[in-house]
């Protein structure tokens, strides 16, 4: 993790700064140090700092802010940015209705663009990761917090990496071919990555599930989205709750009239202790929320 | 007010875009050719940047309740009001109860219609310019449907029907497309033989060509060199660990077609991105029809910014001839 950034502009208006090919919470802990020092800058021409899992990204205006100067600027931000180990966020409980009606239907309706459309997509993650059965990936899924990595490819749209060692990541390719439609809240994995699909839409993320719990909304309805449309940010971490059908009906009713809430607490999270421990301190956390 | 009888193929309320929430997954949205809106804008008296309507391929059939000033700049479709043709790139004055039609496009892809006082819809984060895939801004955050009842702001006062945009400001369209692109992002991760091919070869627009981003083919498939794809990345040799795309970046989803995102772009994703369309030529790109070819050429940085400094001095050459306000006639 000690190489150094890789900068390449896009084009006119775009400097990408790739931290490391490879996912690691590392990758991203130094690419949210960096992209924190560059905000602090305040660069007059900088539209937008957009931090992606191993990577960044950097939209502004050359009128305003010459190319190279910019790319200096960075460079010495990285250069003067200590990779912060220890994080002040917040830990999330998102309910979860595994194995759901909604995306059973839209996984049979795409069966054709499928690795293997004999079995559903759960089945097929529980057997590429050497999983008993469905409820024992279930249980992979839900047993240990996912850090938000990265939000977006659509508004809101969280990218989540799980706090367990690389042999106990879960992985699964993508579709062979996007689907054209993915349920709105659909929980999604594709590569390393899970995620919640905060709109309805195309996409190619394998579909486990679907929460209740809306994570974008223009109208800003619920309490916890008044600050903001899109709740998520990297750096929040998230632990999957699974509900049966009854709560998940009953959470829908509360969302309908506006009542519904989710569970969050604040938290430090230390990467030094996570990598000390992998498997006894993202418990810890876990128990915030008890 | 004016009222949507038929809403046509894709007509959404845009204007230059919104900045700062691209992080979040909100791209800029905005008209996808800026030039032809704030023409548009300009010749109905408005700033560059009110909201106009984009009108995509099949144009949209409109009830004027109110009288207004309006232009249509973009895509060659000749706009008729209650039958009788309109010129393009020019002012002209629809009544209370009359209706404007289009004709099909002859060139381009995207005309904008611009009402003197602008398209006035709520601001949301800033701009007035629908993101359909979010359901935000806009007219009720999606494009228009029969029906719709658009609000019409104030009209300055400062033009006239009959405005017109002089020869040398209007738009070329149509033919053999150049988009100018400076190779980076992973464009190293290309084998030589596709880099070679990429610029050699023409390209032609697939149907899959939106607001999102614009599908090529017909041209050779392009190759990545192999290797032991990093952790996180994804078995094809075309992914990478989910990164942001560049507005105007290049990827090659499994090799096989070009994808170039525009102004409504999914904000990033997992396939490698082999450059950037330079920010001069995105107008071009959407003003291309489906079936249309178009040649990538490699250029430079310091080239890219040239050409911005161009693009820039036509849209200055616009605000001159048509100041906004009585200060600026002054100056002109």
């Amino acid at each position: 993790m000690n190489h150094p950034i890789r900068y390449s502009f896009g084009a006119d208006e775009h400097l990408f700064a790739e931290v490391s090919e490879s996912m690691s919470l590392e990758a991203f802990f130094k690419g949210m140090a960096v992209t924190r020092a560059v905000e602090q800058l305040a660069l007059d021409g900088v539209l937008d700092v957009c931090l992606a899992n191993a990577s960044f990204q950097i939209r502004f205006d050359p009128d305003r802010i010459a190319p190279d100067t910019l790319l200096q600027a960075v460079k010495n931000a990285e250069a003067g940015a200590i990779a912060e180990h220890r994080l002040h966020t917040r830990i999330i409980e998102i309910p979860v209705l595994y194995n759901d009606p909604w995306t059973h239907e839209t996984l049979m309706r795409f069966r054709d663009r499928h690795q293997d459309p004999s079995v559903t997509d759960l089945q097929y993650a529980a057997r590429i990761n050497g999983l008993a059965d469905v409820d024992a990936f279930i249980a992979a899924h839900s047993g240990a917090p996912w850090f938000v990595s990265m939000v977006g490819f659509v508004a809101g749209l969280p990218f989540m990496f799980q706090m367990v060692e690389r042999e106990r990541q879960l992985q699964v390719p993508k579709y062979l071919r996007p689907r054209t439609d993915t349920p709105k809240l659909t929980l999604g994995h594709g590569g390393c990555f899970g995620c919640i699909y905060s709109v309805r839409g195309a996409g190619g993320y394998q579909m486990f599930g679907v929460t209740p719990a809306p994570i974008y909304d223009p109208e800003q309805k619920l309490a916890y989205l008044k600050d903001h449309m899109v709740f998520f940010r990297p750096g929040d971490i998230v632990q999957f709750k699974p509900i049966d059908r009854e709560t998940y009906d009953q959470a829908l009713a509360e969302v309908a009239a506006g009542r519904f809430d989710l569970r969050i607490r604040p938290i430090e999270f230390s990467l030094d202790e996570f990598m000390d421990d992998p498997v006894g301190y993202p418990r810890s956390l876990q128990e915030v929320l008890a | 007010m004016i009222k949507v009888l038929k809403p046509g193929l894709a007509t959404s309320v845009q204007d230059l875009g919104r900045e700062g929430y691209y992080h979040l997954g909100i791209p800029p949205s905005g008209a996808l050719d800026q030039y032809a809106l704030a023409a548009a804008n300009h010749l109905v008296g408005n700033p560059a940047g009110a909201a106009a309507l984009e009108c995509t391929l099949l144009g949209p059939e409109l009830g004027f309740a109110q009288d207004a000033l309006v232009a249509v700049c973009g895509a060659h479709m000749t706009a008729h009001v209650d039958g009788v043709p309109m010129h393009a790139d020019t002012a002209f004055a629809v009544r209370s109860g009359q209706v404007l039609r289009f004709d099909f496009p002859t060139a381009g892809a995207r005309a904008y219609l611009a009402v003197a006082g602008g398209i006035d819809v709520p601001l949301v984060l800033g701009s007035r310019s629908t993101y359909a895939l979010g359901a935000l801004g806009g007219f009720a955050g999606r494009r228009l449907l029969a029906g719709d009842q658009l609000p019409v702001g104030i009209a300055s006062g400062n033009s006239h029907a009959g405005a017109s945009l002089p020869m040398a400001l209007r738009q070329s369209l149509g033919g053999e497309i150049i988009l100018r692109m400076v190779p980076g992002l992973y464009y190293h991760r290309l084998s030589d033989t596709a880099a070679q091919s990429f610029f050699a070869e023409p390209w032609t627009v697939g149907s899959e060509a939106d607001r999102i981003g614009y599908r090529f083919k017909g041209a050779s498939a392009l190759s990545f060199e192999p290797r032991e794809q990093p952790f996180g990345a994804g078995s094809d040799p075309s992914n990478i660990v989910d990164s942001c795309y560049p507005i105007g970046s290049i990827q090659v989803p499994a090799g096989l077609e070009p994808i170039v995102l525009h102004r409504d772009a999914v904000s990033g994703g997992g396939y490698a991105m082999i450059g950037t369309v330079i920010s001069a030529d995105l107008d071009l790109i959407g003003q291309m029809q489906p079936n249309q070819k178009a040649r990538f050429v490699e250029v430079t940085l310091e080239e890219a910014l040239q050409a911005r400094r161009s693009y820039k001095k036509r849209l200055s050459c616009l605000s001159r001839l048509f100041p906004c306000g009585v200060e600026d006639i002054a100056r002109a």
